[in-house]
């Protein structure tokens, strides 16, 4: 077995060759430590590593490296979320070395929704470098230990190299368009050096089966470890808005009919994921789920224990 | 913004602002009499003079028009931010404002549609990406590929009013032939060519006097 990069919790899940479960965990509205607190104990010993997300949807939430040292003494293991939206070069390799320093070893790199959709629509945004880049950033501060200028990580001359060893996350969304440039997204972010991707939430299965085979063709997934995302469905409303207006996402009729037809709208939803866990554990290429169970992390540990997902190594 | 003046110069643009209809002789016309109108209705005396000149960005051409900015209280520009502010500069005791909300520099796509093509960074990169820039067409200056909000065409910032910049760049190449391109990880940009390194000037010794 080789030498573990970062030397993560996710990492050594996925290297040991795990069917690896990660979860996500978004930040209160405020700085109420006690939502994290309660969030957090229902993902505990449930999922391998949580990402913490950085100000989704644009929305100003409590900073991802804040709410993810929070996290880590609930004992979880957090993905810090870091997207180029709100930062340049400058801030984000900075907030690189103080995420580390704190002892925090997973980061996805993300290029990050567009202001318009926030609470603050007319502020301006950064976007000095996309997701890739951003990519390319990490590996380089820990495999070159440099920054991007080229200068070592070093405090002076005589003072010794110490990068930040992070376990490097991508996304990717296998149903924006155009469709054929997806996997080409994809294998830039493999070149540029990333250990892991999470996907879009997906639902059309069919359509996520294609690109995983456009995916095995480049033999990408002998090179990253691709966790395929899931967001439970709780609604009927939700399966429709899901549909309607998120880009780049299609639920298919067909779920929208099974709970239309039900009482316990979420208990089907439930068992919706879990049947998609069970058909993504047999596709070749996909090395573990991430739940994006959007306010409803307390229902994580039943889909997990349904999934036979329990206990975690 | 024109409250309070005796004497309104309501000064038009010649050149690009009179190309997209919006600053030209004509829309100095319309102003000046749509003004007029309204401060009959107010009963407020204001001498409005209308004139145009050939461009607001070059020096020479405010020749024409010197006594008429003299005597007026204020002038109303309707070139673009360039011109507003070049005027301000050459007349520097007189008041200069704005009549247009200046957007971008782009082409007239279609009678009536104009959208922007350039952002003016200094460093061109249109000989990747097909001709089509990404840094000005896509909402967020992507230049590794599209983001998951490109949806049929149209970028998820606007989907009515947006086309996706990367699927237009996608397709270009793709009817050149030349996908391939799109392989390559194009590394973070220097920005300091463009707005980023501060005001722009350029200086071009040989043309100097």
């Amino acid at each position: 077995m080789s030498e573990l990069k970062a030397g993560s919790n996710l990492e050594r899940v996925l290297q040991e060759g795990h069917f690896a479960v990660t979860a996500e965990l978004g930040p209160p509205k405020s700085a109420d430590v006690e939502i994290i607190k309660t969030k957090a104990a229902h993902l505990k010993g449930n999922v391998d590593a949580v990402n913490i997300t950085d100000n989704q949807t644009a929305i100003v939430r409590m900073s991802s490296i804040g709410a993810g040292v929070l996290a880590m003494q609930e004992g979880l293991e957090p993905v810090i979320q870091i997207t180029c939206r709100d930062r340049n070069r400058i801030a984000i390799q900075s907030d690189v070395l103080g995420a580390y320093a704190l002892g925090l070893k997973n980061i996805l790199c993300l290029t990050g929704d567009h202001q318009v959709f926030g609470n603050h629509s007319t502020s301006k945004n950064v976007f000095d470098m996309d997701s890739i880049q951003l990519i390319q950033t990490l590996k380089d501060m820990r495999d070159k230990k440099v920054f991007i200028c080229g200068d070592e990580i070093k405090n002076s001359k005589k003072a010794p190299v110490v990068e930040p060893r992070i376990f490097i996350g991508g996304a990717a969304n296998p149903f924006g368009d155009p469709f054929e440039f997806r996997v080409i997204r994809l294998a830039k972010k493999v070149n540029a050096g990333v250990d892991f991707i999470q996907t879009q939430c997906i639902y059309d299965m069919e359509r996520f089966e294609k690109w995983m085979e456009q995916v095995r063709k480049r033999g990408l997934h002998k090179k990253v470890k691709i966790l395929a995302g899931l967001t439970p469905l709780k609604s009927e409303g939700m399966a429709r808005y899901m549909r309607d207006s998120v880009a780049g996402l299609t639920v298919p009729d067909y779920y929208l009919e099974r709970l239309s037809k039900v009482e316990d709208k979420a208990a089907e939803g439930i068992k919706i994921c879990v049947e998609q866990i069970k058909r993504l554990q047999e596709i070749e290429g996909v090395a573990g789920i991430h739940l994006m169970a959007i306010e409803w992390e307390r229902r994580v540990p039943e889909i997990v224990e349904a999934a036979g997902l329990l206990p975690r190594p | 913004m024109v409250k309070g003046f005796k004497n309104l110069l309501i000064l038009g643009c010649g050149s690009c602002v009179t190309v997209c209809m919006t600053g030209g002789e004509k829309e100095v016309g319309i102003l000046a009499s749509t003004l007029r109108l309204a401060n009959k209705k107010k009963g407020v005396s204001m001498e409005i003079i209308e004139d145009t000149i050939e461009r607001q960005c070059d020096r020479e051409f405010f020749d024409d028009v010197k006594d008429k900015i003299e005597q007026a209280d204020a002038v109303l520009s309707m070139a673009c931010g360039v011109g507003v502010q070049f005027c301000s500069e050459i007349f520097s005791g007189k008041i200069v404002l704005p009549a247009l909300n200046t957007k971008f520099y782009g082409a007239t796509e279609e009678q009536g549609v104009w959208t922007e093509r350039c952002a003016g960074c200094g460093d061109c990169v249109l000989d990747k990406f097909g001709g089509v820039c990404p840094i000005a067409r896509c909402s967020k200056s992507l230049l590794n590929g599209p983001c998951g909000g490109s949806q049929d065409g149209k970028c998820e910032v606007d989907p009515e009013n947006i086309d996706c910049g990367w699927q237009i760049i996608y397709d270009r190449l793709k009817s050149l032939g030349l996908l391939s391109r799109l392989e390559e990880n194009e590394p973070v940009k220097d920005w300091s060519s463009g707005r980023d390194g501060g005001p722009g000037k350029i200086v071009r010794e040989d043309m100097l006097l």
